[in-house]
């Protein structure tokens, strides 16, 4: 079978793929993606679709920031489906420690001129009634979101498809060559550049990723409107993400416009069943009762898992693989993929156009890992 | 503060129904102790529900009679929403949280109708042929009403007949079957001599109702509620005014808890052997779950996995004879109510299929499987967990379901917490 | 133990027989619409053995009750929406 040619091939319809492939294709690239089962699959499906800027790093803020601000920008285009909502979060302390971690949080985005507001007990139960009385305060930070992802990813894949990309599904892709993707079927797509955009799957088609999965628990509830109005997340969050533990929950709440809530959040490495573990789903919810006790009555709908796709820094790999100038990949986003896949997108594509840089790319860059000789071709 | 009620049993039997009931009564003749399940206010399953204090056959009184002589503990309306250990199985109630230790497991689950969305289906009145019926068992009146009984197999005509003993005017049986599967079913009926008097029992008492064969519901219709329905029936449309329509398209089996613990499937079914046992070591599996087979069958079934689960073999055995005839009549059963093509083409555009959350057919089609679909429409979302919208989708899409994640049914944050480690209740 | 279990349905004192589920007494006293769909269309009963979720009501202020499971209890709140 002779081989199609694109100037764009991306692997994976994830959020991050999908967004990738809107972009390449609004610049006028002629694009395919090729995804093994359909749009949004992956840790798409799994995630909190949480639009957050973040603060562990300046690397991280800077992209985060950026990609919430074209989040915003295409907010008036999403369909309902998307369910695009400006709830803001609200970070929170339940001690001493933690209103420290608070100030400095909130010193970070005023100094970096993100809109936030320090919150005391009494504003904090203002701001959100349901949650217990002696939290000692919180930052609410107005400029986050929350939207479905699956959905996003759906219509980010028709805006490339409407701008001219071509869509493979049903098939995974086996092997990346110089200038073309291999399909199981034995058939390939010639590409002028290729995109590894395949989240915790990554390693399969560029072995030596310096990639971990992390599993994470989620449970909704049924509708009970009105009882959560901000993302809320504890500060101690970071602790979780941070850790190398066996594993870790923290408190992560967010309203839905159903009236449902959704409930997180935990992170497990060396996990590779994706069945729910009772006793990391107990202790989740047992921590999100810490924070809203009322939640203990409520009725939980479902609960699933998903994994993240975690590097050593915790920043995404977004650039071209050492040695191969034409193989990029755009994965390692952690729980951070919904918001970073826009800045993502736009990264890779001026990147692969020779364009000015929206933001620095270095921080994300794959050259960046200590043993670039890790980072062995496939051939 | 959180009720937390534990127990520890030798044998913990999962469902009240005629399976669950014989494997009870079996295991327990065994001296070993014994706990019964069920998540109805009585115990009875579908067939005899309601019946705990009034049995209505001398077939529910004796085995009523059995369990209560023989001092099994019953515990009902708990519903069992996931596995917290090894052995240990997790309920909950409208009150309190239950803990159940077990050394054995006979899962006796049931089934439930399966429904197909038509133009209508959603208004109030119309309801599952098994769902009015146990309606009015639980004290609905409905005398003097007008009652469509349609969709496909036996339940059919024990809801009519029962609906007519009530006083409810029944003014047409509408079976999809065509009229050479329901002929065919007749002639093999016959060699099953109970089944054949009961069928003729049925159809004696049934004797003014109009029976159709190759009838199907297109349409109901009202204001508020249902005032009327249109069915199909070879050629022409039937329209028919009434107060409510009884409508169901046979059972599927109720296998979310089999499949939680890791069962395996045989066609859709709890794949069992011959002692009825499934794949998992000291997890047994009698009645519907292991194919739609009536009471007759589940009432083997459930003997054989309860004379098993306690070691008794030989008594087991005894039974394979009986339990090859009629899971012989079960699958001629099985084959004569086939659903027909042409209800695919029931729903319109705009015709709700899941009912929890709304979803209209049109917005189904496209996806290349159920799990693409509920994620981007939210179809199989909503706290029946795809109970309903599930087998519907199945059918008319062609997808196939996939395995439950826990709770099996909606549950409480509260007793999604236990873990056996919690030493009170609460927020542990 | 009573043969009578009084309870309320939004708002209205009623009395039912023992043993009568909350269903079935919304039925008995002139409800045909026990809930509102997401989209707002008026939901009976439809399988009548507690998996439909089509019969929820919300009793003594906690929603999402299955009312064809719950038998009245004496000085029950039932409201439907």
């Amino acid at each position: 079978m002779s081989p199609r040619a694109y100037d764009v091939v991306i692997v994976g319809a994830g959020i991050v793929g999908a967004a990738c492939a809107a972009e390449c294709a609004s610049a006028g690239l002629k694009v395919a993606v090729v995804e093994a089962t359909f749009v949004g699959s992956g840790a798409t499906a799994a995630g909190m679709g949480h639009i957050v800027i973040m603060d562990e790093s300046d690397a991280q803020f800077v992209l985060t920031r950026y990609s919430q601000a074209l989040w915003d920008e295409l907010a008036d285009e999403l369909p309902p489906d998307c369910e695009f909502r400006k709830y803001g979060t609200i970070w929170i302390a339940a001690d001493e420690e933690e209103l420290g971690l608070l100030r400095r949080k909130e010193q970070f985005y005023r100094e970096r001129g993100i809109s936030v507001e320090l919150l005391d007990e009494r504003t904090l139960a203002e701001a959100e009634p349901n949650l217990r009385r002696d939290l000692r305060g919180g930052l609410l930070v107005p400029g986050d979101s929350v939207l479905y992802p699956p959905c996003a990813a759906r219509f980010l894949l028709e805006r490339a498809r409407d701008r001219g990309a071509t869509t493979f599904f049903g098939q995974p892709v086996v092997r990346l060559d110089e200038s073309k993707v291999k399909l199981r079927d034995g058939s390939s797509i010639a590409a002028g550049v290729i995109i590894n955009a395949t989240g915790t799957w990554a390693s399969e088609l560029t072995p030596g990723l310096a990639i971990k999965k992390r599993k994470g628990h989620l449970a909704i509830t049924e509708r009970y409107p009105g009882i959560v109005h901000h993302q809320l997340v504890e500060v101690g969050y970071l602790k979780s993400t941070h850790a190398h533990e066996a594993e870790a929950v923290a408190f992560n709440v967010q309203p839905r416009p159903t009236g449902q809530l959704l409930i997180g959040s935990s992170r497990q490495y060396s996990a590779e069943d994706p069945r729910v573990d009772h006793n990391i789903l107990a202790r989740m919810l047992a921590r999100a009762c810490e924070y809203i006790p009322q939640l203990a009555e409520l009725s939980v709908i479902r609960t699933w898992t998903g994994f993240r796709a975690a590097t050593p820094d915790n920043l995404p790999l977004i650039g071209p693989l050492p040695g191969r100038e034409r193989i990029y990949l755009a994965t390692g986003h952690e729980g951070l993929g919904i918001t970073m896949s826009l800045g993502t997108a736009k990264l890779l594509v001026a990147h692969v156009l020779n364009w000015p840089l929206p933001i620095p790319i270095e921080p994300y860059l794959p050259s960046r890992m200590e043993h670039a000789a890790c980072l062995r071709s496939s051939l | 503060m959180t009720d937390v009620r534990s127990f520890d049993t030798d044998v913990l039997v999962i469902g009240g129904g005629p399976a669950g009931l014989a494997a009870a009564y079996s295991a327990a003749r065994s001296g070993r102790r014994v706990l019964l399940v069920d998540e109805n206010p009585t115990p009875g399953g579908q067939i005899w529900r309601g019946e705990w204090r009034a049995p209505r056959s001398s077939e529910a009184a004796s085995w009523f009679d059995r369990i209560r002589r023989s001092r099994i503990p019953l515990i009902t309306g708990v519903r069992i929403v996931t596995e917290v250990a090894e052995r240990m199985l997790l309920g909950e109630s409208q009150e309190a949280i239950y803990e159940f230790r077990y050394k054995v497991l006979i899962l006796a689950t049931g089934a439930r109708e399966r429904f197909l969305p038509f133009p209508g289906w959603t208004l109030p009145n119309v309801m599952g042929a098994g769902g009015l019926q146990a309606l009015v068992k639980a004290g609905l009146p409905i005398s003097g009403k007008r009652v469509v009984v349609a969709g496909t197999g036996p339940l059919l005509l024990a809801v009519a007949a029962y609906l007519q003993e009530q006083g409810a005017q029944v003014l047409l049986i509408a079976e999809q079957a065509t009229r050479a599967r329901m002929l065919s079913l007749g002639v093999t009926l016959l060699r099953f001599p109970s089944k054949a008097w009961h069928a003729a029992v049925l159809r004696g008492q049934l004797w003014r109702v109009p029976y159709a064969s190759n009838c199907w519901p297109i349409a109901a219709y009202g204001e508020g509620s249902v005032q009327g329905v249109l069915l199909r029936q070879g050629s022409r449309t039937r329209e028919i005014p009434c107060d409510y329509v009884a409508c169901g398209f046979h059972l599927v089996p109720n296998i979310e808890l089999p499949l939680l613990l890791g069962c395996e499937l045989c066609d859709g079914y709890v794949r069992v052997n011959e002692f009825q046992e499934t794949s998992r070591a000291n997890v047994f599996c009698a009645g519907e779950p292991t194919g739609i087979g009536g009471v007759d069958l589940a009432l083997i079934e459930g003997q054989i996995a309860g004379y098993a689960a306690v070691g008794h073999l030989e008594a087991a055995r005894a039974l394979f004879g009986r339990r090859a005839r009629w899971r012989r009549f079960a699958s001629r059963l099985d084959r004569a109510f086939a659903l027909r093509p042409e209800l695919r083409t029931l729903p319109d555009a705009r015709t709700i299929v899941c009912r929890c959350e709304d979803v209209p057919f049109e917005r189904l089609k496209g996806y290349s499987s159920w799990k693409e679909a509920k994620l981007q429409t939210r179809c199989g979302m909503g706290p029946c967990q795809g109970r309903i919208c599930g087998p519907a989708a199945e059918f008319l899409f062609g997808w196939s379901v996939e395995s439950p994640r826990p709770p099996i049914f909606p549950a409480r944050v509260a007793s999604l917490m236990r873990t056996p480690s919690s030493e009170r209740g609460g927020n542990g | 133990m009573s043969e009578v279990v009084s309870l309320k349905i939004n708002g209205m004192p009623i009395e039912v027989p023992f043993g009568t589920t909350v269903l079935v007494a919304l039925l008995t006293n002139g409800v045909t619409g026990i809930r509102r769909s997401v989209t707002g269309e008026p939901r009976g009963p439809l399988c009548g053995i507690g998996v439909c979720f089509e019969c929820r009501v919300t009793i003594n202020a906690q929603p999402h009750c299955r009312s064809c499971q719950i038998l009245c209890q004496d000085g029950m709140d039932v409201r439907t929406e």
